[in-house]
């Protein structure tokens, strides 16, 4: 697994619950280190254990655990600028949906290694849809539930999403958009992070 | 076709466009170029007064312009910001069109006029441009920081070493481990501080690499003339310090030191020329001491030393303690099998 999926579960625990709570995974886990490297690979049994022991931990069950992460990734300010790399996918909610097909390419322009799920965007009607993730990675769908609840708060649309529940390798996710400009949303200019 | 048809066309496909009369006056401006300067001051403004065309040179006409139709211009606003673009012109009717692009100015542009994604034609790579430039930065910056850990920790890898890098010898840092250990053990030993006569010229007269060639055979030679068990350490430039267990009678010292004296005044080639050095040394026995103290035997070794320096060099010297210093103690074998 990727470090930089690593180091974002890592710094979901440290930001969201505090470095204490951190290491007492990092223990529980036996990682034998203090912390991910963001631009190394580490083995995917690592990462099972680091889930498990933040199940522990947090006495939270794994499917929101990963939810939750998700929406940190989103949302916090810290990945501000994971944010803005989603928000060129798409001037509003559906445009960025549609862009979603396109995601696993544009992370590997960014990190060649980088191996996200291939994800595929049916639209099912004007405002109702179902993203297919197939995750080698069991639960990939769950973060991409979060990540798609934030990233609709972000574009100010409302929308109901429906986890199909874990089903193999494929995970389904329907999502209906009840309302495309809901809220103010969150401002986006295309120059603000560059340089 | 008539202009007016031609311009919805335009307008979609070309936002940064501008249609220019046959005087060279701009009639029409696409909706994002409206964005960077008001349509009042584009309308009826002459194309080459809103524009210098840096190249090709000298452009002063309408005709000039009209004769470059098809090859890539770079040209930039003349009042601020002076936005840089590249262009094309087509010559239309008894004017032309020129189509423009922000080029290697986008980081600045979209800044400047806080342009959105639409204010880019569909098909323009602008925004994916804008994208890779962030994702790179973010994953420069992620590559950076575990560069500098890496760095932090291989500094902190090398105080803690116990190699020195050039010869391969131990340095200081385990020659102190090693002394305390046999201080602690209370075993015999004697110890040999050795430093290299004419190295400096060696240094000053073929250079660096030369005296960094000549360091490394003498570590070659002096691992050569000692045993296994004992420690050869480089501890400065040219100051080497031997470290022998178990070996405190003097002839048995004088004459390592003798074999080491010899073998480092054979001269050692590099790149055609003769380095010659040679060696004084001092040494210092534990059996001296009624408790050896390692700062203190590695003083009377240094002392040893200068004596062998002010002798003439490739000289060995065994510190002999004033009759005022304590005398040895007279059962330090005992003492060594008692424990």
């Amino acid at each position: 697994m990727h470090g930089l999926m690593n180091r974002a579960i890592e710094c979901f625990v440290r930001d969201a619950y505090g470095d204490d709570r951190w290491a007492d995974v990092a223990r529980i886990a036996q990682l034998g280190f203090d912390g991910f490297e963001a631009m190394l690979r580490y083995e995917t049994s690592l990462t099972w254990r680091v889930l498990d022991a933040i199940t522990d931990v947090l006495g939270k069950p794994r499917n929101d655990v990963l939810e939750d992460i998700g929406t940190y990734l989103v949302s916090h300010p810290k990945t501000e600028a994971l944010r803005r790399l989603l928000r060129f996918g798409g001037v509003d909610f559906v445009d960025f949906l549609h862009s979603l097909d396109d995601l696993p390419e544009r992370a590997r322009l960014a990190v060649d290694d980088l191996d996200l799920p291939r994800l595929e965007l049916r639209d099912l009607s004007s405002n109702s849809f179902s993203l297919t993730v197939h995750a080698d990675f069991a639960g990939f769908g769950h973060v991409m539930v979060g990540v798609l609840r934030a990233m609709a708060d972000d574009y100010g649309a409302l929308v109901m999403l429906d986890h199909s529940g874990d089903a193999g390798p494929i995970e389904v996710i329907s999502i209906v958009l009840v309302e495309t400009a809901y809220a103010e949303g969150r401002s986006f200019h295309l120059g603000a992070g560059a340089g | 076709m008539r202009a007016l048809d031609v311009i919805p066309v335009l307008d979609a496909l070309c936002p940064m466009h501008m249609v220019l009369s046959g005087t060279g006056h701009v009639t029409h401006a696409g909706a994002t170029l409206c964005k960077l300067r008001p349509m009042q001051d584009l309308q009826n403004a002459r194309f080459l007064e809103l524009f210098e065309v840096q190249r090709p040179r000298g452009l002063t006409t309408m005709e000039d312009l009209r004769r470059v139709a098809g090859t890539r211009m770079h040209l930039q606003f003349r009042d601020t910001p002076k936005t840089g673009f590249k262009g094309i012109l087509v010559p239309w009717q008894d004017g032309a069109v020129v189509n423009l692009s922000f080029g290697i100015s986008i980081l600045d542009a979209v800044r400047d006029y806080a342009l959105t994604n639409a204010d880019f034609a569909a098909t323009d790579m602008t925004v994916e441009m804008l994208y890779l430039v962030e994702a790179k930065s973010a994953a420069m910056e992620a590559s950076r920081k575990l560069n500098q850990r890496l760095q932090a920790a291989r500094v902190a890898a090398e105080e803690q070493a116990y190699t020195d890098t050039l010869t391969g010898l131990k340095n200081r840092r385990a020659l102190d481990h090693v002394l305390n250990r046999l201080g602690e053990s209370g075993a015999p030993f004697a110890l040999m501080h050795l430093d290299l006569d004419f190295f400096k010229s060696v240094n000053d007269t073929l250079g660096h690499a030369a005296g960094d060639r000549v360091l490394q055979k003498v570590a070659r030679y002096l691992v050569d003339e000692t045993r296994e068990q004992d420690t050869v350490a480089r501890v400065g430039g040219d100051e080497f310090v031997i470290v022998l267990p178990g070996l405190t009678d003097p002839a048995r010292i004088e004459s390592i030191a003798r074999r080491i004296i010899d073998r480092l005044e054979k001269p050692i080639p590099f790149q055609g020329k003769m380095c010659r050095i040679s060696c004084s040394i001092g040494t210092t026995r534990s059996d001296l001491y009624r408790r050896p103290d390692m700062a203190r035997m590695m003083g009377d070794a240094d002392v040893a030393l200068y004596v062998s320096k002010r002798q003439g060099r490739a000289r060995h010297t065994i510190y002999e303690p004033s009759p005022a210093d304590t005398p040895p103690d007279p059962r330090p074998a005992l003492q060594a099998a008692q424990k």
